[in-house]
């Protein structure tokens, strides 16, 4: 089988499906419950260090 | 033992470019090597005087600001220099008079005009970037940037390829690919460039002190990433010899043409869509102060872009040799572009939600929205010129120019200019700008200066495709191409204006900086931000 088909064949099939899967995956993820406290918080983050670096104590984890 | 390794290296840098000067095989060549030749012989005296001195520690608990600063006077510099170049080259289409014997073989139109593309994205928009996305990837990190003095190599390196580029186009070296004209060398110093740039970017993430990583920071680094892939690829060429700037490139023919346009078109997707993004995802909600509309919105914008936006390439080839499913395939996936791009205009947009009376008040967050409501409408235009129908109609005309202008002047241009006016004072601790009615004044001769630029390529571009494709009732075509070229030029002389109305702005918007530094009152002591030694 030629490379070309080969690779065809997968970008048809398999891997056309991974990345779909993978993408509704991601919707499925950011709408997983307790989401939205979390990412209000991220959405914070630009207001947070403006002036300089967190030490290692104000660090968040 | 850096120093001295550093100083070896210089020392051969040096050695060879003298080498190269005495066997150049083309003038555009010896010039670079001359160049070459300068910078790392200076470099070289410069180690070398330093060498011995204590090396002062970098300040972990202070974000490295300095490049920043830097990068925002490339940014400011390379833009007034890119508008000024395209406004020149509008002019020489509607006076070809302008096209000085005298300047011949290196000022005539297709000299100068891939000067004015690449100062105006690279130098204007890649400065802008790294700027920008070194100044977030901090602030969002809680970070200083990784790398010790990574950050001025990448800065000055950059500027370095800029000087390369610019004056090969003018001297002739050309690998004739539109938007990656550079020759082989340059295209391997930009590689080293990049690298280091994802270092510095990447690392500064790795040791964050936050737990999430900022959105606008997936868009920064979707962009260094993919370009740098996409600029490998598309620049895979054997140099004809180690001493002269022409290559051969290694793929040719339609496999060429898909490349290049695979690259072309991602250049305006990661290059000029996602990096920006990363500023819009910043600077808006910090000027409009309030967090982004919908964080989870922005999410699914990511991805949806990114995963799209590669595959788009294809529709700069329709009615070509490319096969019909591959232009097929590139024309539908811009169609569903539409969505993660108007959801992202959406989300920038709607960040402003209960703050619309700012749009009075703030001309910086006026040219912001406005930057948002041109992604829009580009990115509305674009997928409808990607319609083979439409196509047949707007390709090879002037409709292209005048799609990518609103998207490069409306989007790119407006975006970055609210984002050097929100950085300005901030970074050289002013309270405030020097002037919000010059703002006012930049906001509007630019937002003209696009309106004329779009509104008469529409016209000229759809005129010329129609007068092209004009046939008599015994099947001739009925204009010469001199005709079309002939109808065009009253609207060659406004597009002109355009250009000179949004060349002024930017000139307007640089005495406002300028004086911002020099005059606009400092921030209190009590606010100034002066960190205690730890």
């Amino acid at each position: 089988m030629e490379i070309y088909t080969l690779l065809r064949q997968f970008a048809d099939s398999w891997v056309l499906l991974a990345l779909f899967a993978f993408f509704v995956g991601i919707i499925v993820w950011v709408f997983r419950p307790g989401s939205s406290k979390t990412y209000n918080d991220t959405a914070d983050i630009p207001f947070r260090h403006d002036d300089k670096p967190a030490t290692d104590k104000e660090a968040r984890t | 033992m850096s120093n001295t390794l550093k100083l070896i290296a210089l020392g051969l840098i040096t050695l060879f470019s003298a080498m190269a000067i005495n066997y150049a095989r083309d003038l555009a060549y010896m010039v670079h090597a001359a160049i070459i030749l300068l910078v790392a012989g200076g470099l070289f005296l410069y180690t070398l005087r330093r060498t011995g001195d204590p090396t002062p520690a970098i300040p972990q608990n202070e974000y490295f600001d300095s490049v920043v600063r830097a990068g925002v006077i490339a940014t400011a510099f390379w833009g007034v220099v890119g508008f000024l170049v395209g406004t020149f080259i509008a002019f020489q289409l509607a006076f070809p008079q302008l096209n000085f014997d005298w300047l011949s073989g290196f000022g005539n139109f297709g000299r100068l005009r891939p000067l004015h593309t690449s100062a105006v994205i690279f130098a204007f928009g890649g400065n802008a970037l790294i700027a920008t996305s070194f100044y977030v990837v901090q602030r969002t990190s809680a970070a200083r940037l990784w790398g010790g003095n990574l950050g001025w190599f990448v800065f000055w390196g950059y500027q370095l390829f800029i000087v390369l580029a610019a004056t090969g186009y003018l001297l002739g070296a050309t690998q004739s690919k539109e938007y990656a004209e550079p020759e082989w060398y340059v295209d391997w110093w930009l590689t080293i460039v990049w690298v280091a740039y994802l270092a510095a970017f990447l690392g500064t993430i790795i040791k964050r002190k936050e737990p999430h990583i900022y959105v606008a920071n997936w868009f920064y680094l979707s962009f260094i990433v993919t370009v740098a892939m996409l600029h490998v690829v598309n620049n895979i060429s054997i140099p004809i010899s180690i001493w002269g700037s022409r290559s051969v490139q290694v793929m040719s023919g339609v496999q060429d043409a898909m490349t290049q346009w695979w690259y072309g078109h991602n250049a305006v997707g990661f290059f000029l869509t996602a990096g920006f993004l990363g500023m819009m995802y910043y600077f808006i909600p910090k000027q409009a102060e309030r967090p982004v509309f919908s964080y989870k919105l922005s999410i699914i914008h990511f991805w949806a872009l990114i995963f799209i936006y590669i595959w788009a390439g294809p529709h700069h080839l329709h009615y070509t040799a490319l096969p019909d499913w591959a232009s097929t395939l590139g024309m539908v996936f811009s169609i569903v572009l539409w969505m993660p791009s108007w959801g992202g205009m959406i989300n920038g947009l709607m960040t402003l939600s209960g703050a619309w009376d700012k749009l009075r008040t703030d001309p910086v967050i006026r040219m912001m929205v406005i930057s948002v409501g041109f992604y829009g409408m580009s990115t509305f235009e674009g997928p409808m010129m990607s319609i083979r129908a439409v196509n047949s109609l707007s390709h090879y005309t002037d409709w292209t120019i005048g799609h990518v202008h609103s998207g490069a002047l409306g989007w790119n241009g407006m975006i970055t200019f609210g984002a050097l006016y929100f950085l300005v004072p901030v970074l050289w601790k002013r309270e405030r700008l020097y002037s919000l009615q010059m703002v006012s004044w930049h906001f509007w001769l630019a937002t003209i200066g696009i309106v004329l630029y779009a509104a008469s390529m529409w016209v000229t571009g759809i005129m010329e495709g129609l007068m092209w494709r004009e046939v008599d009732a015994n099947g001739f075509l009925v204009n010469s191409f001199a005709d079309t070229v002939a109808a065009k030029f009253p609207m060659y002389v406004v597009r002109g204006l355009g250009g000179v109305l949004y060349l002024t702005g930017g000139l307007v918007m640089v005495y406002n900086l300028w004086m911002t530094v020099k005059r606009a009152p400092a921030k209190e002591a009590s606010l100034a931000t002066t960190v205690p030694a730890e």
